[in-house]
C-alpha cells in the first residue's frame, strides 16, 4: 500500500496502483490516471465509468458481456476507449478494484 | 403433508433427494424431483471420449437408478417458477405446490452466444466436449486427423470444470505424442484469464506445464467472433488465431427455466447467499450446484461439499432455528496431465489452490500442485466413488470445509 498524488489529492493505491477507498475518486483523479494509461478521457469514457461504478456499487460482477449489454457502448468501442485489457483498465481509471475472476 | 420440491436431477438435485429422504419423516413430508431428462451423464468422463478412452456407454446411466425409495420422480420440462405464490408450473400444464424448494437446474453450453461459433463448421471442424455428442464427434474427427492448429478455446467466465480445458490440451499432447504425431500438431490453449489459471500459484505450476509440454498460451483473449471462411478466432482487442481444429469451451448459462421465472442474472444463475445457499430474494429457496451464482468453480466437488451444508441449513429452516452451516466454497479438482499422471487442488472462496497433500496431511495418497500416478489413479477411482457413493448422498472420508492442515503456505 502506498499514497499518490493525483490532481492535487493524495490517494491510497495498492501495488499495482489501484484506489483501494474508491470514495475518494473524483473526474480530476480519472483524468491523471488515464494519462498514466496513456488514455486521454472523454465523455463516452465517462459514460462507462459512470456504468461501471453503478454496477460495483450495487455488488455485481463486470464483464465484457455485461458492458457489450449495458446499452452504454458496445465491447468493440469497449476496446477502443481502454485498449489492452479494457476491464483491467478501465476500473483503475474508475478507482475501483481490479475484477478477480473466481473459477 | 408437507412438500418438497427438488429442481433438477443432475448430481446435486440427486445428492439432495438422497440425503433429504433420510432426514425428512415419510409421514410428515412428500419429496419430489422434478427433470426433463432420464439420463444421467458423468461429465467428468466426457474429457475421454474425444482421445477414445472412454465411449457414451462409460459416461450414461438411467437417473431412476440413484432416486431412493420414497420420492416422487416426475420427468418433464418445467415451465415456470412462481416464487411468489410458493408453484411450480411443468410444461404440461401441472401445478406443483412446494413448503420449500431446492432449486438443482444446473447451467449448459450456450454456443449461439459466441458469433459463428454453431455455423458451417459446427462438428465438421469446430467442436465443444462439454456435451456427450460433441465429444463423440470430436472422437471421429481424431481418428482421421492429420494434423495442423489445434486450437482450444475458453470462451468467457463462468464455466463448468475450470481445469477441464487443460486437461484436454495436456491429454492432446499425449494422444498425438503416442501417435507418433506430436510434430505436425501445434497445440494452442486461448483463454480469456491472465494466465492458464486464475490464482498465482496453480497459474505458475500450470503453465510451467503447458511450457514444458510445447503447448502455446494465448492469454486475455475475449472472443468476438469464430471466422468460419478464415478458420480464425478474433478478440475484441483484434488478435487472432487461426485453427485447422478448434474446440471450443462456448459461454455456460443457467437454465432457461431461471430466466422464464424472472429469477435469475444477466448469465441466467440464480443470486444466492454464498454462505447459507438461501435464494437472496425468496426464504424457502435454496440454490445449489451450478445454478447458484456463487463465486466458486461449477464443479460437482462443489455441489457434493455444498450438499452437506444444504442439508443442515436446510433443517434448520425447517425446524426454525437459525443456520448453523456456513459454505466456504470449497471444491476440489483431480487435474489429468496426460501419459497416466496428474495432479490435484483443493481451494475455496478465501484460499487459492496450494501445495501439500491430501485428505491425510502428511500423507497423502494425494499430492496438491504435484504431478503424480497416484494422482492419475484418484480421478480413475473417482467415477467408481461417483456413482456408488456421492450420487447416493453417502458419507466420504473428505470434510466439507476445506482444510489447512497438509497444505503449505
Amino acid at each position: 500500500m502506498s499514497t499518490k498524488t493525483f490532481a492535487g489529492i493524495n490517494v491510497e493505491v495498492n501495488e499495482e496502483g489501484y484506489m483501494t477507498d474508491s470514495s475518494q475518486w473524483t473526474k480530476e483523479i480519472a483524468k491523471e490516471i488515464a494519462k498514466e494509461e496513456g488514455i486521454e478521457l472523454t465523455d463516452t469514457h465517462f459514460d462507462v465509468i459512470e456504468f461501471i461504478r453503478s454496477k460495483v456499487a450495487s455488488g455485481e460482477t463486470l464483464t465484457i458481456r455485461g458492458i457489450n449489454k449495458s446499452g452504454v457502448v458496445d465491447a468493440k468501442t469497449f476496446y477502443k476507449l481502454f485498449p489492452g485489457a479494457p476491464l483491467k483498465k478501465a476500473t483503475k481509471i474508475a478507482g475501483l478494484q481490479k475484477p478477480e475472476s473466481c473459477i | 403433508m408437507k412438500k418438497l420440491l427438488i429442481l433438477g436431477a443432475g448430481t446435486a438435485g440427486t445428492m439432495m433427494a438422497n440425503k433429504l429422504r433420510k432426514q425428512l419423516p415419510r409421514d410428515q413430508w412428500e419429496i419430489t424431483i422434478v427433470d426433463q431428462f432420464k439420463t444421467h451423464y458423468y461429465q467428468p468422463g466426457f474429457l475421454f471420449i474425444p482421445f477414445g478412452i472412454y465411449t457414451k456407454n462409460d459416461v450414461i446411466k438411467p437417473k431412476s437408478d440413484f432416486f431412493p425409495v420414497g420420492v416422487k420422480v416426475i420427468y418433464s420440462k418445467i415451465d415456470k417458477i412462481q416464487p411468489e405464490e410458493n408453484n411450480v408450473l411443468l410444461d404440461n400444464g401441472v401445478k406443483l405446490k412446494y413448503d420449500y424448494l431446492i432449486i438443482a437446474t444446473g447451467c449448459k453450453t450456450a454456443p449461439e452466444e459466441v458469433d459463428g461459433l454453431k455455423d458451417k463448421l459446427w462438428y465438421k471442424e469446430i467442436f465443444d466436449f462439454y456435451t456427450v455428442e460433441g465429444a463423440i464427434a470430436l472422437a471421429d474427427h481424431f481418428k482421421t486427423w492429420k494434423g495442423g492448429d489445434l486450437v482450444v478455446n475458453v470462451s468467457e467466465l463462468p464455466y463448468k470444470c475450470p481445469v477441464a480445458p487443460l486437461e484436454f490440451v495436456f491429454y492432446a499432447d499425449a494422444f498425438f505424442t503416442e501417435r507418433g504425431m506430436r510434430d505436425k500438431v501445434n497445440i494452442t490453449f486461448v483463454t480469456p484469464l491472465p494466465g492458464a489459471f486464475t490464482k498465482p500459484r496453480a497459474t505458475k505450476m500450470l503453465g510451467e506445464l503447458l511450457e514444458e509440454k510445447n503447448i502455446n498460451l494465448v492469454p486475455d483473449f475475449a472472443i468476438m467472433e469464430v471466422n468460419n471462411d478464415e478458420k480464425k478466432i478474433v478478440d475484441y482487442g483484434g488478435t487472432e488465431v487461426p485453427f485447422d481444429c478448434l474446440v471450443s469451451i462456448p459461454p455456460n448459462m443457467g437454465d432457461d427455466v431461471i430466466s422464464r421465472s424472472g429469477m435469475g442474472d444477466d448469465m441466467n444463475y440464480v443470486p444466492t447467499d454464498k454462505h447459507t445457499l438461501q435464494s437472496n430474494k425468496y426464504e424457502n429457496i435454496f440454490v445449489i450446484g451450478d445454478a447458484a451464482n456463487l463465486p466458486t468453480s461449477k464443479a460437482g466437488s462443489v455441489a457434493h461439499f455444498a450438499a452437506d451444508i444444504l442439508e443442515e441449513n436446510l433443517m434448520c429452516a425447517i425446524e426454525g432455528r437459525p443456520y448453523t452451516a456456513r459454505f466456504d466454497g470449497h471444491a476440489n479438482c483431480y487435474i489429468e496431465t496426460g501419459f497416466g499422471k496428474g495432479t490435484l487442488i483443493d481451494f475455496n472462496y478465501d484460499t487459492e489452490p496450494l501445495p501439500g497433500s491430501f485428505p491425510f496431511p502428511g500423507l497423502g495418497p494425494f499430492g496438491l500442485l504435484k504431478v503424480s500416478r497416484m494422482n492419475h489413479y484418484g480421478k480413475v477411482m473417482f467415477r467408481w466413488m461417483y456413482w456408488h457413493i456421492l450420487l447416493k448422498g453417502k458419507e466420504l472420508p473428505i470434510n466439507s470445509e476445506m482444510q489447512m492442515a497438509g497444505k503449505k503456505l
